[in-house]
């Protein structure tokens, strides 16, 4: 478990993470989420003790990240942004070091360093230095340094940024994998990735949490949960039609499509009893389904005020 | 002590896995060359000892060991692997230790590769081995001076160009700290003791003895406390500037 109590952490006078709260348990892929700037980063890099927090503390499985440095990083698997390794190694002899300094030794060291590389794809590459293998292949010579000792505790920091979708596909796929009995903490701005991969999201902005749940949860805070999406192919007047509707909290109409509206719901599923009233009415229609809440709006919502800075 | 080979030996493999090494080692022999015999004068001396060659040391490491010492850690922090190996579960001093000795070991490889020069001097005369050992000890030692000087500047920066220049000029300081342009700075009224003590910390007052043979046990002390102390700077620094 990760227990991360009351972290600050201040750059010189920029505070980039804000008196923040919260635990992981094993089976949990947290989503970590927030706009540019909000402290993502910073807050992997205080959980993974590359830089001492402020005030606070991280327990890594019991083990404080100050105090007890080495056996809290054993525990431990990172991919810093932008995936970091030796470019001037190949891909090999970069993974043998770090098994290495993992603890693994002989056949054992050469046995995790093959796995790894079968595990990731990138025994094509394994004589190949780094600094010369595309940008997906470096990432994923980052991810498998990180997963090498079968870590407890997974921190990956942006995995799928600059890769292409199949790519984005295969990571996922890597990480929905890891993920069993194990604490995985993802940080990324891609909310699809959120949904696909995710058991839990927490959104930060400006260094303190705004939102924190599954992410059907988020998706149900937003607006446009339970919300039924219209395009007439004739003249009506919705908003008319639907006034003292129950359950029914607005009409909005589509700003490109004049055809095209969105009724909200108050909170209750309305699908059921606006198709009905649409059949007993006669109302010409074209198009008539229920809107899932998105994650986006959620998003956009509860970080509104945030600006861009350091990451 | 498991970690810090495991550091050491992967720098090393780094600085022979490109051509830093052997270009580093070429240019540090022919240096050695021209200094020994053109400008030492070595033939027309017509003794048989290592003077002129031991005696360039101070300024050729001046420049070499710079060369060497700029990337140990403005690479790491430039290319973001510092975050990498941080998160490890290996200690700082096992990172600043196993960096330092990797790229004294290729200083000492460097050192050792110029026998043919020793060869020479027991070829044409009967020259004091223990003298010429002793000398070649007290550079090595020298050079892990000027190298822990560099480990700590490196840190201070992410440009490694930066890193030499500071470098530099701080061995530069430190040559001629015994020599009278440093000394002739301090007015009258700077007690002696002051000025006698400022002198004792430059290199070549340790380092002068050491080329004429005499290996005494406190310029060694000297060298080694002064490579702790910087070490020491260079975790420190390490530490404050790493999130920058």
């Amino acid at each position: 478990m990760i227990e991360i109590s009351n972290l600050t952490r201040r750059f010189d006078q920029v505070v980039a993470v804000d008196d923040l709260s919260f635990e992981v348990r094993e089976g949990e892929v947290l989503g970590f989420l927030g706009p540019n700037g909000a402290g993502k980063s910073t807050t992997m890099k205080v959980i993974t003790g590359f830089l001492a927090p402020s005030a606070g503390s991280v327990a890594i499985d019991g083990f404080d990240i100050g105090s007890q440095p080495l056996q809290a990083k054993a525990l431990i698997g990172y991919l810093p942004e932008g995936a970091p390794s030796y470019g001037d190694m190949s891909v090999v002899d970069f993974l043998r070091f770090i098994a290495r300094i993992r603890g693994f030794r002989g056949a054992e060291a050469e046995q995790r360093v093959a796995a790894v590389m079968g595990d990731v794809a990138l025994e094509s590459v394994a004589r190949q230095t780094i600094e010369t293998l595309s940008k997906g292949f470096k990432r994923r010579v980052g991810l498998a340094q990180a997963i090498l000792h079968d870590p407890k505790v997974l921190i990956l920091d942006e995995p799928t940024d600059g890769l292409d979708p199949n790519q984005k596909h295969q990571v996922r796929e890597l990480i929905r994998n890891l993920a069993k009995d194990k604490i995985v903490i993802v940080s990324t701005h891609i909310l699809e990735e959120v949904s696909a991969v995710c058991t839990r999201a927490i959104i930060i902005d400006q260094g303190r949490i705004v939102a924190d749940g599954t992410p059907a949860e988020l998706e149900a805070r937003s607006r446009y949960h339970h919300a039924v999406a219209v395009r007439l192919t004739g003249e009506l007047d919705l908003v008319a039609e639907l006034k003292g509707v129950a359950g029914v909290a607005a009409v909005e109409q589509d700003a490109a499509d004049a055809t095209s509206f969105t009724v909200l719901s108050s909170g209750k599923p309305i699908f059921a009893s606006l198709s009905g009233l649409a059949q007993r009415r006669q109302w010409p229609v074209a198009e008539f389904h229920a809107r899932r809440g998105q994650l986006e709006d959620m998003f956009r919502a509860v970080t509104a005020g945030a600006s861009a800075g350091r990451n | 002590m498991r970690n810090l080979a495991i550091i050491l030996q992967r720098e090393l493999k780094g600085y022979f896995a490109t051509p830093l090494a052997y270009v580093f080692i070429i240019i540090f022999l022919m240096t050695n060359g021209i200094f020994t015999f053109e400008l030492g004068g070595f033939y027309a001396r017509g003794q048989a000892d290592l003077m002129p060659f031991f005696g360039f040391h101070p300024w050729l490491y001046l420049f070499m060991v710079p060369a060497v010492a700029m990337a140990l850690w403005a690479d790491e922090r430039k290319t973001g692997t510092i975050e990498l190996l941080m998160t490890l579960p290996v200690t700082l001093a096992d990172m600043v230790l196993g960096k330092f000795l990797a790229a004294w070991a290729l200083l000492g490889v460097a050192l050792l590769l110029t026998f043919p020069i020793w060869i020479t001097v027991n070829y044409l005369g009967d020259p004091d081995n223990g003298v010429i050992l002793a000398s070649y000890l007290g550079s090595w030692f020298m050079a892990g001076a000027y190298l822990a000087i560099g480990s700590c500047m490196s840190a201070c920066t992410r440009n490694s160009v930066i890193a030499f220049i500071l470098t530099v000029s701080t061995c530069f300081l430190f040559v001629i700290m015994g020599s009278p342009i440093v000394l002739d700075v301090f007015p009258d009224w700077v007690p002696q003791v002051l000025v006698d003590a400022i002198a004792a910390l430059g290199f070549l007052t340790h380092f002068d003895a050491i080329a004429k043979g005499v290996l005494d046990l406190r310029d060694v002390l000297y060298f080694s406390v002064f490579i702790a102390a910087w070490l020491l700077a260079s975790a420190v620094v390490i530490e404050l500037k790493k999130a920058s």
